[in-house]
């Protein structure tokens, strides 16, 4: 006796919150039976990778700092996916948002005055933009594959950071490490809350999300994107191009994703070093599919990763996981979450059953 | 010895690992299907293999364990994308951070550690030429890999099996009224391409570079992916492709050899700025993609 799958004739309400949940749920068993296998203490695991990031408030301040650079990318990236344009590259765009944004204090060590981190960040947005830029050119004039060129600028953006790391802009009193001259005061993002490294950049990340809101669910250029990604021939007709929404897409992931690189530079970091690629832009790609491409769904599940990334920290401290143990488990959720996201618009049935839509 | 002939000597190796990895995906793609995990089902495949050379199971050991990892990983997005019916570019993004994420798992502990490579056969009298010399003188996977070559070219232009394969690529209904399961031929699709992608893996991880480094793979599977566009799905110019983009990532070590001074960072990018251009030259004309393309690539079938 098979299984068949029918479509519904509406989305299901229920099953779009208790799907997401069903797969965090199977995600976490399939793992722990893998750190058993491991020889892992799953006690010890599931307390520090689970909860502990949410008990005190100094680690649930580090999930919000982590949060920050996770849920800008992923505002940006969703916002194409909805529109099917599809930029695997906000790695790159993220480190050249930092190496552009690193430019002034590498540059201008001596300078002071307010305006040299919101310049910075400003900066940053337009380094990722840029970054993007090439692959729209390439989508939309050569009919480019943007997955392909956007992943390729990535690996480009890493090498680029390694050149200026160990060359022109390798600091000279650094004992020969690859990394920038510690920025100057007035070149870091404001702390918001004292006592934590929790900064402004949370507060931009907020207003960026209520603007995607805005953006994707009550405008009409937003609607636009999100119809000309669902029947690209009807919003041809329409008057509006694709390659419209191919450079709207990526110069907003890009700008997004290179904000974040300048804040992570301006602000946790201190300094452009090597670190700086440590995986946000891979991991950005989860957390906006994890989010249902939602802009309130991607608050969520920005929230969750960012746990997973501390509560990884303290089970390989406490439990002695492999840091590595975090990818496989942003892995295999996204697996579990896309097989369970399609009971919300289809319903199980067995075979021989009646069926009535 | 010449750079050119050191180029010469080492592209065939150094093509291996694009060439077994991009005719996997060519022959997941003819299907319809499109699995973007490339990259992560080739590190899976590799740390798999590495294992099992290190703890001396051999080579042949090596390749078979990791061929079934990656076709185990593969199988698993093929549910996803088949059977599940879900986004497949999600899916296989999904798959791809889930593989290069076992990968740095399970290779924790052998990183920086070394396996013997193997040993190069040499065809008497040709392998002595100047300059082509070396091109002869080759490990056994790049001589089985040529064979494989041979064989699915054979098999996707002149048998049964490669037409049935075609025919659900290009019209999946037409295919299913004829009385073929269509579901059934894709999974088989995408499992051998899984099973390539680690054979690429491990033919990277203790043949080409026997050496543990997590990352190692280090965006060749993205590179197998796009040699299957610009070869517009053609089993021969997938080959051509795959040897350039030897020839072209040995020019590191080409020019350190021939004692130009260039820029490292520079030539570790050139292959991916090579894709990057090639992939415009290719895709700008649109006949010839349109012409050679998989008419269902990426559509899900329903029933």
């Amino acid at each position: 006796m098979g299984i068949r799958m029918i479509r519904r004739t509406t989305a299901s309400r229920r099953m779009a919150v208790l799907a997401p949940m069903g797969a965090l749920a199977l995600a976490i068993v399939l793992n722990f039976l893998l750190y058993i296998v491991m020889g892992n203490d799953p006690a010890a695991v599931f307390y520090a990778l689970l909860l502990e990031p949410f008990v005190s408030w100094s680690s649930f301040s580090e999930v919000l700092l982590k949060m920050t650079p996770l849920l800008l990318i992923a505002q940006g990236l969703a916002i194409g996916f909805r529109a099917k344009v599809i930029n695997i590259g906000a790695e790159g765009q993220f480190i050249l948002g930092a190496i552009f944004a690193s430019a002034i204090p590498v540059w201008f060590p001596q300078a002071t005055g307010g305006w040299i981190w919101p310049l910075m960040l400003l900066l940053g947005g337009v380094g990722g933009a840029l970054w993007a830029a090439l692959p729209a050119f390439w989508r939309v004039r050569l009919n480019a594959s943007e997955i392909l060129v956007t992943l390729m600028m990535s690996l480009i953006a890493g090498q680029l950071l390694a050149y200026l790391l160990v060359g022109p802009w390798k600091d000279p009193m650094g004992f020969n490490f690859p990394q920038t001259v510690m920025f100057q005061w007035d070149a870091m993002v404001p702390t918001l809350i004292p006592g934590t490294r929790v900064n402004v950049a949370l507060i931009l990340a907020l207003l960026w999300t209520a603007l995607a809101y805005v953006y994707m669910q009550k405008s009409f250029q937003g609607y636009q994107l999100v119809v000309g990604g669902l029947a690209p021939h009807a919003t041809a007709y329409a008057g509006f191009s694709e390659g419209r929404a191919v450079w709207l897409s990526l110069l907003i992931g890009g700008f997004a994703a290179g904000l974040a690189g300048a804040a992570e530079v301006a602000g946790p970091m201190g300094q452009l070093q090597r670190g700086i690629a440590s995986g946000y832009g891979y991991a950005a790609i989860i957390v906006a599919y994890l989010g249902g491409l939602h802009p309130v769904g991607i608050l969520f599940s920005s929230l969750f990763m960012a746990a997973l990334y501390i509560g990884g920290d303290n089970a390989m401290v406490s439990a002695g996981l492999p840091v590595a143990a975090v990818r496989v488990f942003q892995g295999s959720l996204l697996c579990c979450y896309l097989a369970a996201i399609v009971l919300v618009r289809y319903r199980l049935v067995r075979d021989g059953q009646e069926v009535t839509a | 010895m010449s750079a050119l002939s050191f180029i010469i000597a080492g592209m065939l190796a150094a093509a291996m690992p694009f060439l077994l990895a991009a005719l996997g995906e060519l022959v997941a793609e003819r299907s319809g299907v499109l699995n973007l995990g490339i990259e992560g089902m080739m590190a899976l495949g590799a740390v798999v293999a590495f294992i099992v050379v290190r703890q001396s199971g051999g080579h042949a050991m090596g390749f078979v364990a990791a061929g079934l990892a990656s076709a185990a990983l593969a199988t698993v997005f093929a549910w996803l994308a088949l059977a599940v019916r879900a986004n497949q570019v999600a899916a296989g993004l999904a798959i791809g951070i889930l593989g290069q994420g076992l990968s740095a798992l399970f290779g924790k502990r052998y990183e920086s550690l070394t396996v013997p490579g193997l040993p190069k056969l040499s065809i008497p009298g040709l392998s002595e030429l100047p300059l082509l010399g070396g091109l002869f003188s080759q490990d056994a996977v790049v001589w089985l890999g040529l064979l494989a070559t041979l064989a699915i070219w054979a098999t996707l232009r002149f048998s049964k099996l490669g037409l049935v394969i075609r025919a659900v690529g290009e019209n999946p209904h037409a295919a299913r009224a004829l009385g073929y399961n269509v579901i059934a031929i894709r999974y088989g699709a995408v499992a051998f391409g899984g099973l390539m992608a680690g054979f690429a893996g491990a033919y990277a991880a203790t043949v080409y570079t026997p050496l543990w480094a997590e990352g190692m793979i280090a965006g060749r599977g993205w590179i197998a992916l796009a040699l299957v566009v610009f070869a517009t799905w053609m089993t021969g110019r997938v080959v051509f492709g795959a040897v350039l983009f030897g020839a072209v990532s040995l020019s590191q070590l080409a020019a350190q050899a021939g004692g130009v001074a260039l820029n490292s960072q520079l030539l570790a990018s050139l292959p991916y700025i090579v894709t990057i251009l090639v992939l415009g030259a290719i895709s700008a004309n649109k006949r010839l993609l349109k012409i050679n393309g998989v008419a269902s690539l990426g559509e899900p079938f329903g029933r």
